[in-house]
């Protein structure tokens, strides 16, 4: 409770606008009473700059060292969810190392790392249910991770194995889990958005909430703008929840907008916003509970900004030295990285050690190892499963083709690598 | 003043303004129709506002949305739906058509029944990416992990004698070409009203595109209990051997005086097909038609050029190639954007229609 007020204080401090507009309008005689808009007169010819607005401040918990900053900030959760936190952070590193290297190995087809940005993940994904309705981008691996996602999930779908709740069809990294209300990624960026306001609209009413992942190259896309508007329109109970990593693939944000960030865009539609330190765990765990607490009771959705660097290369297709000095790259790999800054938390209160770091490291990358040569082995579904899922049911067309499939394969089938497909 | 004065003009030229918004169809009732109950008389857009109601009232968790539904629509569509099922369950949304989809994806994948409308056919394309890559490929993509079966996406189409370039398109063909959706044409009230219940309660993500000429224009007796017309099925409305003439929506009833035309004046007897569905389509009931009279003409208001009249010739030249007499003919818009004051010319009418089914004949 005092974790709120003092939230909610800090929000306010931000206010730029009269709180009551009828006080301010009784000054004048006529007050304007335009549809559009509901304001003062003046008599000034003057823009509204983007310099008119001092920046939106950033919230953070953690400072560089790893020191609580403000006592009142600190979070009241226990040993047990602290622990689990960072050993998420620190299982998720290594799967990305081993992934990424299996695909420089030609072992899987694609992967996308999430270096720098772990604490985005698990700060919010621990402060919400399991219940929350998750739509992701792409760079979400350890939401998933932290709700219980398996390595060995994370790995079949990577490989599009037999064990693949996907069955094979999309590529790696895009996950889903209808048990761990995590809707399955596609890689149209900014898609999901409007996705997540209507399903935010279907939940209205209930102890649920939708968060909706997204970057901020994403922001730009025209279904972001449509997200943003519908959500406060029609009222709906969805965190839309940013990671500013300062980079879409090349592009950096100079490029990418001209305003303060995408924070800024928050308020424009009605939006309550936050920005945080997206390196800071406890930071993203405080803001993300809020916007919970405050979607759900005003039926209202909420922006949060966290931000962050992007550290890796923005996949296994992308070399980030031809647009970005490795010396910027490694600054922000040493100074300020959540897990680091985390850890320095956690080993002041006494709850970590370089003993249980040394056996989580042993111990993850064993696992991870484990899950990987079994993913490898396995074989991959039917290859009728190609047909399927197009519709609920298959229809006439469809049934020919993959008949006319079962014929073809029947003479020439010798030319294509049946054996690696379930018989 | 002005207003008065255009007045005068409007009633002296009663005549002219009756030619200059002629219609280039003369509708014509279903008959024999085998739904029990009583029925009403109603146009197109008050069976559409029927349906409706009936899949608001069977099913609590139906919404209807987009841009001016809230007020019963522009074409009237909704009317009176929000004053009956209150502002959670018919509301207006902001002006933009990929939000409109994208939110009737995330609400149809949250557990809603999601209908939405866009305001014309011609203003779809903002939502073409929410549509084509993700409403039809959710099942897909997640291995039926999620889907959004239960979103319906309304839209008036067609020509509508004035309504140029962005009043008047028919888009069907661009989403014939995307596996996963399913797309509807209806011709009239009574097909509107069980192929959109249809729509609504169909597991997969369907698109019913309407043409709005037939809002006011067609009046049956429509059958007021709540049924459902299959899609995926075409309906072949008049029996003949010499030649068969497909087509949907509006043209079907050009198709159709194009017959009676053929009969009384060549004693050639057509048979006419409305396709109804155009994703899945009916293939076994065109190819049974094409192999029994050997000639088919496709008309549809749409552009030639990959119009969804090349589908099925190809189809039909694959399935019935020895039935054939004469080569598959296609009568249909011009590849041009469609035109204003040159929309008589534009449309495939039933002299052009004639003129091809007559050169059929003769081939």
């Amino acid at each position: 409770m005092a974790l709120r007020r003092s939230l909610k204080y800090i929000n306010g401090a931000v206010k730029m606008f009269p709180s009551n507009l009828k006080q301010a309008c009784k000054n004048y005689s006529d007050c304007p009473n335009f549809p559009g808009a509901k304001t003062t007169w003046t008599e000034q010819l003057q823009f509204t700059k983007p310099s008119s607005y001092a920046p939106i401040p950033v919230y953070r918990v953690l400072n560089r060292k790893g020191q609580v900053a403000a006592q009142q900030m600190e979070p009241n959760l226990s040993e047990d969810v602290l622990v689990k936190m960072y050993k998420t952070m620190t299982t998720l590193n290594i799967m990305d190392k081993i992934l990424y290297e299996s695909q420089r190995q030609g072992r899987i087809s694609f992967y996308m790392t999430s270096y720098g940005e772990e604490a985005t993940h698990i700060g919010s994904a621990a402060a919400l249910d399991l219940d929350d309705l998750v739509y992701g981008q792409y760079r979400e691996t350890g939401v998933l991770m932290y709700r219980g996602f398996t390595l060995q999930q994370f790995v079949d779908q990577c490989y599009g194995n037999i064990d693949d709740k996907g069955k094979g069809k999309q590529m790696p990294v895009h996950y889903g889990s209808k048990e761990l209300n995590f809707v399955t990624i596609s890689s149209p960026l900014g898609t999901q958005m409007p996705q997540a306001v209507g399903s935010a609209y279907a939940l209205k009413g209930t102890e649920r909430v939708v968060i909706c992942y997204f970057g901020d190259g994403t922001a730009s896309e025209g279904d972001a703008h449509a997200a943003f508007n519908f959500a406060a329109t029609l009222g709906c109970p969805v965190i839309f929840f940013c990671r500013n990593n300062g980079y879409a693939i090349s592009t950096p944000v100079s490029q990418q907008y001209k305003g303060d960030g995408i924070a800024a865009k928050g308020p424009s539609y009605g939006i309550n916003t936050l920005r945080i330190d997206g390196n800071d765990v406890l930071a993203v765990y405080n803001a993300t509970k809020l916007a919970k607490e405050f979607s759900i009771s005003e039926k209202k959705p909420v922006l949060i900004e966290a931000l962050t660097y992007r550290v890796g290369d923005h996949s296994t297709s992308d070399d980030s030295s031809s647009y970005r000095s490795m010396e910027e790259v490694s600054n922000w790999a040493t100074s300020d990285h959540p897990t680091k800054k985390f850890r320095l938390y956690l080993q002041s209160k006494g709850f970590w050690s370089d003993e249980k770091e040394t056996a989580l490291i042993t111990e993850a990358k064993n696992d991870i190892l484990t899950a990987f040569s079994l993913g490898e082995q396995k074989t991959k579904h039917k290859w009728t499963e190609m047909y399927e899922d197009v519709y609920k049911f298959i229809p006439p067309h469809i049934k020919k083709q993959q008949d006319d499939m079962k014929k073809h394969l029947e003479k020439y089938g010798k030319h294509y690598s049946l054996s690696s497909f379930k018989q | 003043m002005a207003l008065n004065s255009a007045r005068k003009i409007a009633e002296k030229c009663g005549k002219c303004a009756e030619r200059r918004w002629f219609s280039h169809f003369a509708y014509s009732p279903d008959e024999n129709v085998n739904i029990a109950g009583e029925k009403a008389k109603m146009n197109m857009f008050q069976a559409i506002n029927n349906a409706l109601d009936s899949a608001l009232r069977t099913d609590s968790k139906a919404i209807v949305f987009g841009e001016d539904v809230g007020f019963g629509g522009v074409f009237r569509c909704t009317l009176d739906l929000q004053k009956k099922y209150g502002k959670e369950r018919v509301f207006n949304t902001p002006l933009c058509e990929q939000g409109i989809v994208g939110f009737g994806i995330g609400a149809a994948a949250a557990g809603l029944t999601s209908i939405a409308e866009i305001q014309f056919a011609d203003y779809i394309f903002p939502a073409f990416d929410q549509l084509v890559n993700e409403a039809a490929k959710y099942r897909y993509r997640s291995g039926s992990l999620f889907d959004c079966g239960r979103l319906t996406v309304r839209a008036p189409c067609g020509a509508v004698g004035h309504g140029a370039l962005y009043h008047s398109q028919s888009p069907e063909a661009y989403f014939a070409h995307t596996p996963g959706l399913k797309v509807i044409v209806p011709r009239g009230p009574i097909k509107a009203k069980g192929l959109l219940l249809s729509c609504i309660r169909d597991p997969d993500p369907c698109l019913i595109f309407e043409p709005k000429v037939l809002y006011r224009a067609a009046v049956e007796e429509v059958p007021l209990n709540d049924y459902q017309l299959p899609l995926g099925k075409a309906d072949v409305l008049v029996k003949g051997s010499d030649l068969t003439l497909i087509g949907w929506g509006t043209q079907v009833h050009v198709l159709k005086e194009v017959a009676a035309l053929l009969k009384r004046d060549y004693q050639v007897s057509a048979e006419v097909i409305d396709l109804v569905s155009i994703l899945p389509w009916d293939v076994e009931t065109v190819c049974q038609s094409a192999g029994k009279t050997g000639r088919v003409l496709v008309a549809h208001e749409a552009p030639l050029t990959a119009g969804f009249g090349a589908e099925i010739a190809a189809t039909i030249q694959e399935n019935c190639f020895l039935s054939l007499l004469a080569p598959v003919c296609r009568v249909t818009g011009a590849d041009t954007p469609f035109p204003h004051v040159f929309e008589p010319l534009y449309l495939p009418t039933k002299w052009r229609c004639l003129d091809a089914a007559l050169q059929l004949i003769n081939y």
